[in-house]
């Protein structure tokens, strides 16, 4: 395989990038990037194992959120004899994360090679790119490069924008098959996790935007350049979405590594400190200030309960309330329930109803209770997983704001509780379609 | 073989008859929805879990094999072993 030049510096899925830039269209992503290394005609099947060990011996997880190994979810991929079809997610489903946008717009050729490069693995031409129906900008890119790749070669992929409806569980795999195939954009029950979604009775592999734009680099660099930044445990960049008391908010391109706290301290956090940093998405994990000092990689994350997730990174300042931004949220993604689990239906509401009523009243310690026994109840219940970020969310408000649900239950609402939010994209978005 | 008892949550409606039937191993939620627990069917229980399966108007009830989940495991599209009630 043979192994471009890289780029020197830790920019790699936004290198090139610049103010100036407004959409990088073919010529300049292959002046960025030199072209995409695809296989020999007469090689193909070589080429395949080889191009498949690459990304084993990359590490390279998937970026949506779960942090699935992308090799293994090949790996099941391909053992099925049925022809595969790969599906482009794009969906950007968290309202604060906006690295899938970013990517959309400034790099879309990228990830449309990481997607031709994954196609040409499962030997199909079928690539279908999901981008949430609302965000214009996102499919016009998309649309233009598309329409690029088709004049600059007749190259035998077969590329297909598909704008399902813009909610919180859309852009979840099942969801997004079923909405393909012609279904509602829902989650679908699989008693069997990980399983395979099926499209129009092939499997497909449904990677996140930004995993694919990476497949693109190791492809062109090989897994060894792709492993030189980051850790052992998480090798590679992240975009991180930072959002919130930050004076330099925006997507950020950071190797695992570093703290969070020098991450933020980047982009322009406060010197005073802040009361607490929601990190994931709003499915996501509250961090208190000292767990900031954290290094970002996936083991060290998991020891205390939390991963980088979709990449969202919402600082939230001191004198906020963060039982009432809790509150704010969980109302919120209970109204992004498909409504088709009863726990999930009643119990997302329910737990809002508690946070809401420990935020805003002079709350007693029966509703505290009340509200750790709901979180018991509805875990793990759902045909999906939101119901359990959800709980996981809460979860860390509490532990994370345990003074201040102390001093709530003492003295009544903080004067915290009426500052502006900083959460992003809580108010619009009611779900008025599935199909 | 050790079997356990578990729900579609798509397919629950919350009619509550499950619950009726096999109390030792089925509570309903403060909604009225069912949890089933997790734990192997004891065999003195196994014909009050058939019975739970069988009285579920929405069939969102089913008997499968007990098997230590795995995160490593990625099943395939073929669906999990069943044991029918007859």
């Amino acid at each position: 395989m043979s192994v471009l030049e890289a780029p020197p510096s830790y920019r790699r899925l936004l290198y090139g990038l610049s103010e100036t830039n407004t959409r990088s269209d073919l010529s300049e992503h292959h002046r960025r990037f030199g072209g995409c290394p695809l296989p020999p005609p007469h090689h193909r099947h070589r080429w395949r194992e080889r191009f498949h060990a690459q990304i084993e011996l990359s590490g390279l997880t998937g970026r949506g959120g779960a942090e699935f190994p992308l090799a293994t979810k090949l790996a099941a991929v391909r053992a099925h004899r049925r022809h595969g079809v790969v599906v482009v997610n794009s969906m950007e489903g968290e309202p604060a994360s906006q690295k899938d946008g970013t990517l959309a717009r400034y790099a879309p050729h990228l990830v449309l090679d990481g997607a031709e490069l994954m196609a040409a693995l499962l030997g199909t031409s079928q690539i279908y790119v999901c981008i949430a129906r609302d965000q214009r900008g996102a499919v016009q890119a998309y649309e233009i490069a598309a329409r690029e790749r088709r004049q600059w070669d007749s190259s035998s992929v077969e590329i297909t924008i598909c704008t399902p409806p813009a909610h919180y569980v859309a852009g979840e795999e099942s969801a997004l098959s079923q909405w393909i195939d012609g279904g509602r954009a829902a989650p679908a029950y699989r008693p069997d996790r990980p399983s395979i979604p099926v499209i129009r009775g092939r499997v497909a592999l449904v990677d996140n935007a930004e995993t694919l734009a990476n497949v693109a680099l190791i492809a062109r660099h090989g897994s060894e350049w792709f492993r030189s930044v980051g850790t052992p445990d998480s090798p590679g960049t992240r975009l991180l979405s930072i959002s919130g008391a930050v004076s330099r908010p925006g997507v950020y391109e950071v190797p695992f590594g570093p703290t969070l706290e020098a991450v933020l301290d980047h982009a322009g956090a406060p010197a005073g400190g802040l009361s607490g940093v929601l990190l994931g998405g709003y499915g996501g994990t509250w961090l208190s200030s000292d767990e900031i000092s954290t290094p970002l990689s996936s083991n060290e994350l998991k020891k205390i309960g939390c991963s980088v997730g979709a990449g969202v990174v919402v600082a939230l300042e001191r004198g906020h309330c963060g039982l009432a931004e809790t509150a704010r949220i969980v109302e919120w993604m209970a109204t992004q329930s498909a409504g088709q689990c009863g726990p999930c239906v009643f119990g997302l509401p329910a737990v809002a109803d508690d946070l809401k009523t420990i935020a805003t009243t002079d709350v007693s310690p029966a509703i505290v209770e009340r509200l750790w026994r709901r979180l018991l109840a509805v875990e793990g219940r759902g045909a999906c997983r939101h119901p359990d970020g959800v709980i996981r969310l809460v979860r860390s408000a509490l532990r994370v704001f345990s003074d201040d649900v102390e001093y709530h239950l003492a003295n009544g609402p903080c004067p915290g509780v009426h500052r502006p939010s900083p959460m992003t994209g809580i108010s619009e978005r009611r779900i008025v379609q599935w199909r | 073989m050790a079997v356990r008892l578990q729900v579609n949550p798509i397919a629950c409606d919350a009619f509550g008859y499950c619950a009726e039937l096999a109390p030792e191993l089925i509570t309903l939620d403060e909604w009225g929805y069912p949890r089933m627990g997790g734990q192997p069917v004891p065999v003195e229980l196994a014909d009050s879990a058939r019975a739970a399966v069988r009285s579920c108007p929405r069939q969102a009830i089913k008997l499968v094999q007990d098997r230590a989940p795995s995160r490593e495991r990625v099943a395939t599209s073929r669906p999990s072993p069943a044991t029918h009630p007859r």
